[in-house]
């Protein structure tokens, strides 16, 4: 496991994103309004649109593009739509973020 | 030869246990009860009522002394017991000693007194005991001010109980919500508004510093600085268990005295129950559980097997007209899903915690009938995947039939009240129904059903669905989406009516069905409340879609598009120069729009502070190509070049863009002027469009060229630049007002019709106080969201929050 500190949490606005990028693409890290955070791929799998630019809602994300809704837990798509997002380790300690790299730093890797 | 069995404290376990020893084995011992109070057995859980004068105490006496006589117990009330002797196997009071071959310690708790200066002063009292009542009741009678410092169960229901006898009540709570360890935030908020309707005040998040005050309580001072008179200060902070004596005869005592599923302490010939005791960590304060071991301590004494194992709990709350109910666990978590129900009206809030197919804890607020079937779903673990659907309706609507809410309005009783502000029932409706009122109107206008609040609209609709069968259509009103049953009429009509003026308190009073909507009513209810409260609520730009929190418009490929405005669509060389130096510099792509400005496509979201700032110092502004709100003001050159044009077109067009610029509208709004009937500046397509004609200004509005292509239709001729002006300004408010997110101008006119808006804007007065709140609107909105973004620290949120490719390109 190697947990990395990405920022502090009030660096994500609340019910709101910013972006990781990685050598295996850009990661959305995402802060619920409960002062939850959950790290997903950045983009949707319709039509790549930027998820860390969607609206935050409970623990779901809405894809900027068209309106794909996303549960933060497991990265599945909600509703009639099917797809899923890459979804990655992330806890808060101490008021930091802690992303867990080494899935992407495996993929850069290989 | 009969054993010897002493009591220490007469309260409602060790109670409990005297009735099932004297049942079950009334010869085996010679009872002694001591107790420090000087009366015998209460409900103590009923001193609230006594307080507030619903009930006497006579009337919460459970053991009295004829029932200790007839039970030959011996009773040494009012003595304090003074030590154990564990050796010897004597108790002592103050009046002497008496041996034991069994003793069972049942000394409850005592309040918890915060260690603050004056807490010893006269007029602090805690709420324990008959006594503490007594004083509470007999300072109550001077009136006065009173502060309860602690908004859990027993400083609320002190707190309504002063209330009701004609105090002035604050209760200090020290969390963010009332009962929080009862309660989730939502029942807390209700529970605060019922108390506050009673003119109780309540203040969370208040630290108590000291007590002040000469020879008795004068004053609460707070951590910050605030001071409350105070006659009365009550302290139910919080309990502990009774251990003194415990302590003192060596038993082992951790919070509580430590007992085994027995009851038994570390002496096997003392138990102890109630309040005072922990078993595996846990204390005990509600009676449940204290009957429980009530039961086991008999059988214990007795010489039976027993055991006592802890059960879910579940809290109600004692004040009358408050129904509220808490059971579980309802804390928020992977794998828990809410089931939420909210009938604002009559103050109703029920909210169940799922986890997987089970019911794993449950709020109620308002309507608790059901409580008691709900907890025991909890306590037996039942599988309640089958009524899932229903659940949150209760028992009444499970077993058989389909989940469908049809079915559930169906199996109503007549006397079901269906609309709480006007107190309708089923029954009614059914009736005005059946007697020809077969539409929503007709049943509003039969009955008030639904006529105030509008919360149960859904309801009337499902009972004309009900009772006419095929023969009913429903309307076509849709709800905002998915969070909610209402309409965005509906959603606007109530921010307005109920003053709401949060977030918040829409999802709370309105009934919203998740947490903090979705990305289709979050927008929606954003624009809603600030169009209607610019000074109370703040814009959220996490409740806007990208383009609107970003400031820019976002393209397919995720790169984002910058158009300055040009007033008017006039411009010049030095700003020509700045943005064609911006686009070579930021890569951008160069495109002359239709609205007659300039496009910057292709910018990267990382270089737009950079781009705007530069373009601010050119002194340009955001042309807000991006937003629901005021576009662009397209002109034709008119009276200052042209040889056909009536009136200075152009100076005109500035002078709305000026004054427009900054606004949030429900949709995007775009206006043209142009200087004569040739209409070069193709106004008569636009939301607002005027067309100058010699004799003054043709004003036409509802015009599209989109998705529709429309016409627009005459609003007013006015002969001044000043009244034209005016008409356009009252125009955009009062769709501001009354539009709904997302529909254009002339789909809104479609709707309110064109005649009632021209009778709005006819009166002079109307249109002023339009004016006025616009302007009111745009001396907060007004502002170049370019430049404040462009602020390093603004600008920083633009930026990755972390970038690991350069790490490792090093």
């Amino acid at each position: 496991m190697n947990w990395t500190d990405i920022g502090a949490v009030t660096d994500v606005p609340l019910r709101g994103a910013r972006l990781v990028k990685t050598q295996a693409g850009c990661i959305a890290v995402f802060r619920t309004a409960e002062d939850e955070v959950f790290a997903a791929s950045n983009a949707c799998p319709h039509k790549q649109g930027p998820l860390s630019e969607g609206i935050v809602h409970g623990q779901k994300v809405t894809c900027p593009l068209h309106n794909w809704v996303f549960d933060l837990n497991t990265g599945e798509a909600q509703g009639a739509d099917e797809g899923r997002i890459a979804v990655y380790p992330v806890r808060i300690e101490a008021g930091r973020i802690l992303l867990e790299i080494s899935a992407l730093q495996n993929r850069s890797a290989a | 030869m009969k054993q010897k069995l002493v009591v220490i404290g007469a309260g409602m376990a060790s109670g409990r246990v005297l009735e099932h020893l004297r049942e079950q084995a009334p010869d085996q011992y010679d009872i002694t009860l001591f107790n420090a109070e000087p009366r015998g057995n209460y409900n103590r859980i009923m001193l609230s009522p006594v307080l507030s004068g619903e009930k006497t105490y006579e009337e919460i006496v459970t053991h009295d002394d004829d029932w200790y006589a007839q039970n030959e117990i011996t009773c040494r009330f009012g003595e304090h017991v003074v030590g154990i002797d564990r050796d010897s196997r004597t108790v002592t009071g103050q009046n002497g000693a008496v041996s034991y071959d069994k003793l069972l310690i049942a000394t409850g708790s005592a309040p918890f007194i915060i260690p603050v200066p004056g807490k010893d002063l006269p007029g602090v009292i805690a709420y324990r005991d008959l006594d503490d009542t007594n004083a509470m009741v007999e300072a109550s009678a001077k009136g006065g001010k009173a502060v309860v410092i602690g908004g859990g169960l027993l400083g609320l229901e002190a707190a309504a109980g002063l209330a009701l006898r004609g105090m002035q009540v604050t209760v200090l709570h020290l969390m963010g919500h009332l009962m929080e360890r009862q309660l989730d935030e939502a029942a807390g908020y209700l529970l605060k508004k019922d108390l506050e309707d009673r003119g109780i005040t309540v203040m969370t998040k208040a630290a108590t510093k000291a007590i002040l005050g000469e020879d008795r309580v004068e004053a609460v001072l707070l951590e910050d600085g605030t001071v409350l008179d105070a006659d009365l200060v009550v302290m139910a902070v919080g309990i502990r268990p009774e251990t003194r004596l415990a302590t003192d005869a060596h038993l082992e005592v951790a919070r509580g005295i430590e007992v085994n599923a027995q009851m038994m302490t570390s002496d096997p010939d003392v138990l102890a129950v109630g309040e005072c005791v922990e078993l595996d960590g846990q204390l005990f304060g509600l009676v449940a559980p204290l009957y429980d071991q009530a039961k086991v301590v008999a059988a214990t004494l007795i010489g039976e097997e027993a055991a006592f194992v802890p059960k879910e709990l579940s809290t109600k709350l004692k004040v009358t007209g408050c129904d509220l109910f808490s059971a579980g666990d309802f804390a928020e978590g992977e794998g828990r899903e809410d089931v939420i129900f909210r009938d604002p009206s009559r103050g109703v809030y029920k909210r169940l915690v799922i986890e997987g197919d089970r019911l794993v804890g449950a709020v109620m607020y308002g309507d608790t009938a059901d409580s008691n079937w709900f907890f025991g779903l909890i306590k037996d673990g039942t599988d309640i995947s089958d009524m899932r659907e229903t659940l949150i309706f209760g028992p009444a609507y499970q077993g058989g039939g389909q989940a469908d809410p049809l079915s559930a309005v169906a199996a109503l009783p007549p006397e079901a009240e269906i609309c709480g502000c006007n107190g309708i029932c089923k029954g009614q409706i059914v009736q005005a129904i059946e007697g020809g009122a077969t539409d929503l109107g007709a049943v509003k206008a039969t009955t008030k059903a639904s006529a105030s609040c509008g919360t149960c609209t859904g309801l009337v609709e499902q009972l004309l669905q009900v009772t006419l069968g095929d023969g009913f259509e429903m309307p076509t009103a849709q709800p905002v989406c998915g969070c909610t049953d209402l309409s965005h009429e509906d959603v606007r009509r109530l921010i307005k009516s109920q003053e709401l003026k949060s977030q918040e308190a829409v999802w709370q009073e309105l009934g919203w069905k998740t947490v903090n909507g979705c990305h289709t009513c979050r927008p929606a209810v954003n624009f809603y409340l600030l169009a209607d409260w610019p000074l109370d609520y703040t814009d959220d730009p996490q409740s806007r879609f990208v383009n609107e929190r970003n400031h820019a418009n976002i393209q397919k490929d995720g790169t984002y598009s910058v158009m300055p405005r040009m007033w008017g669509g006039m411009t010049t060389p030095q700003e020509l120069v700045a943005i064609a130096q911006a686009a070579e510099k930021y890569g951008a792509t160069v495109k002359v729009t239709g609205g007659q400005r300039i496009d910057l496509l292709g910018v990267r979201k990382e270089d737009l502070p950079a781009i705007w700032a530069d373009l601010n110092r050119a002194g340009m502004v955001s042309g807000h190509a991006y937003t629901k709100g005021l576009r662009t003001v397209k002109t034709c050159v008119g009276s200052d070049w042209c040889r056909f044009g009536t009136q200075d077109s152009t100076g005109l067009g500035i002078k709305l863009e000026k004054r427009l610029w900054g606004s949030w509208t429900p949709h995007k709004v775009k206006l043209g002027v142009s200087g004569c009937p040739r209409n070069c500046a193709e106004a008569t397509c636009k939301d607002i469009g005027i067309v100058c004609v010699d004799s003054g200004y043709q004003i036409g509005v509802g015009g599209a060229a989109g998705m529709d292509v429309k016409e627009v239709e005459r609003l007013v001729d006015v002969a001044t630049e000043e009244e034209a002006i005016e008409w356009t300004v009252a125009f955009v408010q009062l769709y501001r007002e009354n539009g709904k997110y997302l529909d254009r101008a002339y789909k809104w006119l479609a709707k309110v019709g064109l005649d009632w808006v021209q009778e709005v804007l006819t009166d002079p007065a109307e249109r002023a106080a339009l004016v006025d709140r616009f302007d009111l609107s745009q001396s907060v909105y007004q502002t170049d969201p370019w430049a404040e973004r462009a602020r390093p620290d603004v600008a920083q949120g633009f930026q990755p929050l972390a970038d690991f490719t350069l790490e490792a390109a090093e």
